[in-house]
């Protein structure tokens, strides 16, 4: 990952087989067989100080956040800032102000696409992207540009699965008339790692905001706003081994405060008559109504277990694993594998394409040995479409995966070749 | 769910469907003068198909297609074209139930012949969409009111 914080390294090797304990769902058994979770990046299970933390909430400290006076209420607003402050320490942050706590990652990126782009921009404006965009972060341009007649533009995508940066110049992508530059941190699909301090410095040299879709990259490493430079950075809570339904938009605070909120109502005002009302302090006047506050707080609690197992290690641990997968599935015959080639920067999941076996199919057999894989097009259909697939199959790793996951997801792949007579 | 896995396995993926897939029946296009052509995608997978109809005299003269899919999807759509060959459009829409029947666990498989081989699809659920697309090109194709709300073949 491009903007690794400096953490101490820890001195004990990183073991797998311990902190599965943490997570009571890997007990599951699929179709008779021990549960191989091998889809972290649609979503990742949760460790028990998460499902712990969420629970004490609600069973001991329940009440809405910033408005009561009464002790519940102070337990429940003190549990819920410190979250923020928290989340904001774990993206390198001084503290908790650029923190905007919403639904998920998709809702990060709509609010800074209308809250910011909508009322900014004009025709003739650009928006950058990547075609290896989720569509979270291509729909919601693709609509700000309808609404403003800004133009969309795209860094291509080599077959490497790297951006090509010198087109940013060559072809006149990146200039004047370019207002935002969001891309993926990690592309979901490929794995790509793409260049985001160079594109964040690119960006802030032209006067653009940068946007970072770091849904694939929080989970897997250290992330550092100051590092990486950049205006507005989007996460999941859910896939970063916190609870669904939180997702946090880290802003940095002169934008936020240059930004009109989106949506009216409790929480986000200062003062309301009946014909008008001022607005909050940044964050909180983009959080209207009552927020997911157990959500938050087991976020916090996420935060806080990935950096007590180590997140330098979490990732050496998936990048072996990501290593063996790509060396095991390279070796299947039929196999292609999507994305950068071994040496370069890969995120921790390996999508391909098995010749004669539809994905759907192969991960339907896979299934039924209890290996969760995805199959489809990963949100990202006008990648698909580069790739020359209608869908791939994906692996994507977390820190609880093992070696020995790794070879049964390999095997299986094999057998299914012969299953489907490919 | 059947009792071993590979058992749930061998129901869903029947030889006639890995026939099938393996070995496309009625590919193509059909032109000219009374050809109907639907392409239909599957949001949730990218699965997409290209079903030409023509109906002369009120019967289904010929049908073909052309997609990408998984096994589900292109063989459901091959047994289709099969079935469906020489039947009225009532005929056909009436068929298209049975099978829907079928993957809702319900109907009389026995009474579908080929398309039987499709039975094992009720256990999987979220494979009915597979085996739906083609059938869901047919009824738009023939102007059915099932083709509204079939949501780009999300339903069952």
């Amino acid at each position: 990952m491009a903007a690794v914080a400096a953490l101490p390294p820890k001195a004990a090797p990183f073991d797998p087989e311990t902190v599965r304990a943490d997570f009571p769902i890997l007990e599951r058994r699929v179709h008779d067989r021990p549960l191989v979770y091998l889809d972290n990046a649609a979503t990742t299970q949760k460790p028990r100080a998460v499902l712990d933390a969420e629970d004490r909430f609600y069973r001991r400290h329940n009440a809405n956040v910033h408005r009561a006076i009464h002790t519940l209420g102070n337990e429940a607003t003190v549990a819920y800032e410190q979250a923020r402050e928290a989340v904001g320490r774990h993206l390198g942050a001084a503290d908790g102000r650029g923190v905007v706590f919403l639904r998920n990652a998709t809702e990060a990126l709509n609010l800074v696409a209308w809250a910011w782009a909508r009322r900014r921009l004009r025709p003739g404006d650009e928006i950058l992207l990547t075609p290896m965009e989720h569509h979270s972060n291509l729909v919601p341009w693709q609509m700000v540009a309808r609404e403003t007649g800004a133009r969309l533009r795209f860094i291509p995508v080599g077959p490497d699965g790297a951006l090509e940066m010198d087109a940013l110049d060559r072809d006149g992508l990146l200039g004047p008339r370019t207002r935002v530059v969001a891309f993926a941190h990690c592309s979901n699909v490929l794995g790509t790692i793409t260049p985001a301090e160079e594109l964040c410095r690119r960006a802030r040299a032209v006067g653009a905001v940068s946007v970072v879709d770091a849904a694939q990259s929080v989970p897997h490493a250290p992330v550092d706003v100051g590092r990486l430079g950049c205006d507005f950075l989007a996460f999941s809570g859910h896939k970063t081994y916190g609870p669904m339904g939180v997702g946090v938009l880290w802003g940095r605070p002169e934008r936020l405060e240059a930004m009109e909120p989106l949506f009216g109502g409790g929480e986000m005002i200062l003062k309301v008559e009946l014909e008008s009302a001022t607005w909050n302090e940044v964050p909180w006047k983009f959080e209207a109504g009552t927020p997911n506050v157990a959500g938050a707080v087991g976020l916090a609690a996420a935060c806080a277990y990935v950096r007590d197992l180590g997140q330098d290690r979490i990732a050496a641990h998936e990048a072996a694993l990501t290593r063996l997968a790509l060396d095991g599935l390279g070796d299947c015959p039929g196999v292609t594998i999507h994305g950068p080639g071994p040496g370069s920067p890969r995120g921790a999941l390996v999508a391909w394409s098995a010749d004669g076996v539809h994905p759907h199919d192969l991960a339907q057999y896979l299934d039924q040995e209890g290996i969760a894989i995805r199959a489809g097009h990963h949100c990202a259909q006008p990648l698909m479409r580069q790739l020359g697939v209608v869908a791939t199959a994906r692996a994507s790793f977390g820190l609880y995966n093992t070696a020995a996951e790794v070879e049964a997801l390999v095997g299986a792949v094999r057998r299914a070749r012969e299953f489907f007579h490919a | 769910m059947p009792e071993t896995p590979d058992a749930a396995l061998e129901e869903l993926y029947r030889e006639v469907i890995l026939d099938h897939y393996k070995h496309p029946r009625n590919r193509g296009r059909l032109d000219g003068p009374g050809a109907e052509a639907v392409e239909l995608q599957n949001p949730t997978c990218g699965d997409e198909i290209r079903l030409s109809v023509r109906v002369q005299d009120d019967r289904l003269a010929d049908l073909r297609f052309e997609g990408r899919g998984c096994s589900i999807s292109m063989a459901s759509a091959s047994l289709m074209t099969e079935a469906c060959r020489g039947l009225t459009r009532d005929e056909a829409v009436a068929l298209c139930a049975g099978f829907k029947a079928m993957l809702a666990g319900a109907g009389e498989p026995e009474r579908l012949g080929d398309l039987a081989a499709l039975s094992g699809v009720a256990q999987f659920p979220v494979r009915v969409k597979c085996a739906t697309l083609g059938w869901n090109a047919l009824l738009r194709a023939l102007g059915g009111g099932a083709a509204a709300g079939d949501g780009g073949a999300m339903d069952a």
